[in-house]
């Protein structure tokens, strides 16, 4: 157990939706498929233009054995296989298929025959299911083991420390069943002892609905809420008090660790089948009309979604996936919900606003926030200095780029954003030190 | 940093934007190079104006004017019994330093082209910390003597908030002692006390000669001594609003003021009530409350405030009872805000999962 919790920062939670059952949303006209929806090599397009598609269909198979497959949400025709720009920058192959409005199932969607630790990841890596936190990291990724009894337990992150997002808590109160069918199967074909659900007190309803599931194997473990308490290494110290090592897994501390809604997926498609295609999005946010929970099809442009909400009160001047805390801010409406959105918010020109950056008073804010113990301050001297060296003595390689830092600085200073250019710039130059090495190695 | 990096980290105008549509728009030109640049525009059009920026979103409320705002307001307390015990000569003090400070901020800054940031209300912290840190028989020039010492010396010329290496009031107190030692070192008595003694307590305790004043009279402020050291409650009542509002941790101003009862009571054989002297006199309570804490010039990390603090007070007793001054507040703050460099590299905490390379 851990003597002493990690630090961290109470922020307003804003989970205004908490209450309201996801509505389901109609089939979209035209849905976008970007191949990068997961995180690892892009996916390769197996339908062609003019093509015909059904709901479920594989249209898109993993490239590599850190990939995902990719089904089609809809029944329609390949419009468009072409780049495009997604959220990040980068120009990305994106299916475009127009839905012609039957849904009809593929033939494809059957229920997979488990019977097996192999037949189930087998089964995982048809489903396309990714990690739905928000990383979206392949599923079928994670429960590929070597060696099975090096897993002590499977720790379900219930946290959602993000403020305004409760698509997980809709799942852990709407979706019970499906979670008790999830950890039966763990049970069986992973052969775990032991599977913990770490939840933030602030869930009040979806703690006695994990309640009801607990039993010899399953444990509820409650927790403050406390951002970033869904972190992944932060999680696990807090609830287990194991220290994930620097570049290890989870796992070489025998810990298995997956979002709540990716367990609830998980037991849907070992039932029914059907593939990843529909996703609870939370729809929050000042100038959003009414905030609600929907679920949608992906690839469906969140311009239609927020329409389904009832449209902006104002002018919408940020958008994002996720949360405030870690989401990316769009630079366009057009952009699809993907496979990992949780949350779609939107902010007026006041919240948008960015703070004026000012000098640093030194009050050490960020340094007694950080939940990795880091210091960003020295951070930001050492890449100003240019000083590499510095940055790797200071483990800048460790910080999960969470934003308490610069949530917290009372002089506004873009800490985060500079830990990911100290990184970066560390990355690069590691790169090239192992280069000359090997030249080095070469010459002899 | 160059320019394109300093952009993609504080995206103010929203320059990413532009970059994005930009990009955008030359990749529609690169498909249509026959076409005419029409769809280009078009797509173009679509984009709404939308501010993309690194996360995180949204931020706390704490900001530099606000947490500057609060030390001013835990320093009302101490300024009201300034005024009560002293009368108008500490009103005319505590005026003459704030109106100084923030006019040399203010002054300074546009002199060297910097941006004015009198608006962070920490000019006024300055000069109405080194007000409270004089006695009333200081003369008004040379409070701004003072003042000036303060922000252009120790603050302005090192790059302004946040870089200087020593507290402003502090050392302007210090350099003022040297430069006005009759006036700054004078012990000035509150209007209420009949002037029996002609010493501070501290004179008092060192030289073994003279009344000292009853305790109650210690913590209402009824003894010789600068402007807003003497009262002990308004400084206490302002210390408790710090730590309420979080803009200090208890580690500074405790482990300092017990520092000195301890060391006091080791050095002079267990005398229990000359440690409750020791403790109730002289800049201790405002030193270890508003000085000893400030951010710029004291460590960040508890394990560092407590070295901090442990140092400044046996600085503080070892002046008091064998230097050649009667007070060492200031000179032990002073001392230990040039080692905190070196204090704040001390880590208790090493980085969650870290492995040594």
């Amino acid at each position: 157990m851990a003597l002493f919790k990690l630090p961290g920062i109470h922020v307003n939670h804003h989970k205004n939706t908490a209450n309201l059952k996801p509505v389901e949303m109609p089939v979209p006209k035209m849905v976008i498929l970007p191949m990068n929806m997961h995180i690892g090599a892009t996916a390769s397009p197996i339908v062609k233009v003019g093509d015909k598609v059904k709901v479920g269909q594989k249209i898109a198979e993993a490239s590599s054995f850190i990939s995902a497959n990719i089904h089609s949400p809809v029944s329609g025709v390949v419009k468009k296989i072409e780049d495009f720009l997604t959220g990040n920058g980068t120009y990305v192959k994106a299916i475009h298929i127009e839905s012609d409005m039957l849904q009809t199932l593929s033939e494809e969607v059957q229920v997979p025959h488990v019977d097996s630790y192999e037949s189930f990841v087998e089964a995982l890596k048809n489903s396309g299911i990714v990690g739905l936190g928000g990383a979206g990291f392949p599923t079928h990724v994670k429960f590929t083991i070597k060696d099975l009894s090096k897993v002590e337990v499977v720790l379900i992150n219930c946290a959602e420390c993000e403020p305004y997002i409760t698509s997980d808590t809709r799942t852990m109160i709407d979706d019970i069943e499906l979670l008790k069918e999830g950890t039966q199967l763990l049970e069986k074909y992973i052969g775990v002892k032991k599977i913990v659900f770490g939840i933030e007190n602030n869930k009040k309803e979806a703690i006695k609905s994990l309640k009801t599931l607990e039993d010899e194997v399953v444990q509820v473990k409650v927790l403050s809420a406390k951002y970033p308490q869904g972190g992944e290494k932060v999680l696990i110290y807090n609830t287990l008090g194991k220290i994930v090592k620097e570049g290890g897994l989870p796992l070489d501390e025998g810990v298995i660790i997956i979002n709540v809604t990716t367990l609830a997926s998980i037991a849907r498609y070992i039932k029914t089948g059907l593939p990843l295609i529909k996703k609870t999005v939370t729809v929050d946010g000042s100038v959003v009309n009414k905030p609600m929970n929907v679920i949608t099809y992906i690839g469906t442009p969140i311009k239609e979604v927020f329409d389904f909400c009832g449209g902006f009160k104002e002018r919408a001047a940020k958008v994002m996936y996720g949360g405030p805390m870690m989401g990316i801010a769009l630079p366009s409406l057009d952009l699809p919900v993907t496979k990992t959105t949780n949350a779609l918010i939107a902010f007026n020109e006041k919240e948008a606003r960015l703070p004026e950056e000012s000098n640093c008073i030194k009050c050490g804010r960020c340094i007694n926030h950080c939940p990795l113990h880091l210091d960003p301050c020295a951070f930001a001297m050492a890449l100003e200095a240019s000083n590499v060296e510095e940055l790797a003595k200071l483990k800048v390689n460790l910080c999960m780029e969470c934003g308490v830092c610069s949530y917290v600085c009372p002089a506004k200073r873009p800490l985060v954003q500079k830990n990911r250019l100290a990184k970066a710039e560390l990355k690069k130059y590691e790169q090239q030190l192992a280069k000359k090495q090997d030249t080095s190695k070469a010459e002899k | 940093m160059s320019k394109e990096k300093r952009f993609l980290i504080t995206d103010q105008n929203n320059q990413y934007n532009v970059l994005f549509k930009k990009k955008l728009r030359k990749k529609a030109l690169d498909q249509n190079q026959q076409k005419s640049s029409k769809e280009a525009n078009s797509k173009e059009e679509n984009l709404e104006n939308l501010i993309v920026s690194s996360s995180p979103h949204v931020f706390s409320n704490t900001t530099t004017t606000k947490i500057m705002r609060d030390v001013i307001i835990a320093l009302i307390p101490a300024s009201i019994a300034a005024v009560v015990l002293f009368g108008l000569k500490a009103l005319m003090l505590i005026l003459v330093c704030i109106a100084t400070s923030v006019f040399c901020e203010w002054g300074f800054q546009k002199i060297c082209k910097q941006k004015t940031t009198i608006g962070d209300l920490s000019a006024i912290v300055t000069g109405l910390l080194l007000a409270l840190n004089l006695p009333a028989s200081v003369l008004w020039w040379q409070a701004v003597i003072g003042s000036i010492v303060a922000i252009v010396v120790v603050k302005g010329i090192f790059g302004g908030i946040g870089k200087n290496f020593a507290n402003p009031a502090i050392t302007a107190r210090i350099v003022m002692l040297l430069a006005f030692g009759t006036t700054v070192g004078a012990s000035v008595f509150p209007r209420f006390v009949d002037a029996t003694t002609s010493a501070t307590p501290l004179a008092i305790l060192k030289m073994d000669y003279g009344f000292l004043p009853e305790i109650w009279q210690m913590l209402v402020g009824m003894r010789g001594g600068a402007i807003g050291e003497t009262c002990a409650i308004a400084l206490i009542i302002g210390g408790i609003y710090l730590l309420v509002r979080k803009v200090i941790t208890w580690h500074t101003p405790v482990i300092y003021i017990l520092g000195v009862f301890i060391f006091s009571l080791l050095f002079k054989g267990f005398d229990v009530e000359f440690a409750i002297y020791q403790v109730l006199s002289g800049g201790l309570l405002i030193g270890a409350i508003f000085m000893a804490t400030d951010y710029t010039t004291s460590p960040s990390r508890p394990i560092g405030k407590i070295i901090f603090a442990i140092g400044c007070a046996f600085i503080t007793v070892v002046i008091r009872l064998w230097g050649n001054y009667p007070e060492g507040v200031s000179f032990s703050i002073l001392f230990m805000n040039i080692l905190n460099p070196f204090i704040d590299r001390i880590k208790i905490k090493k980085p969650l999962g870290g492995v040594k390379a």
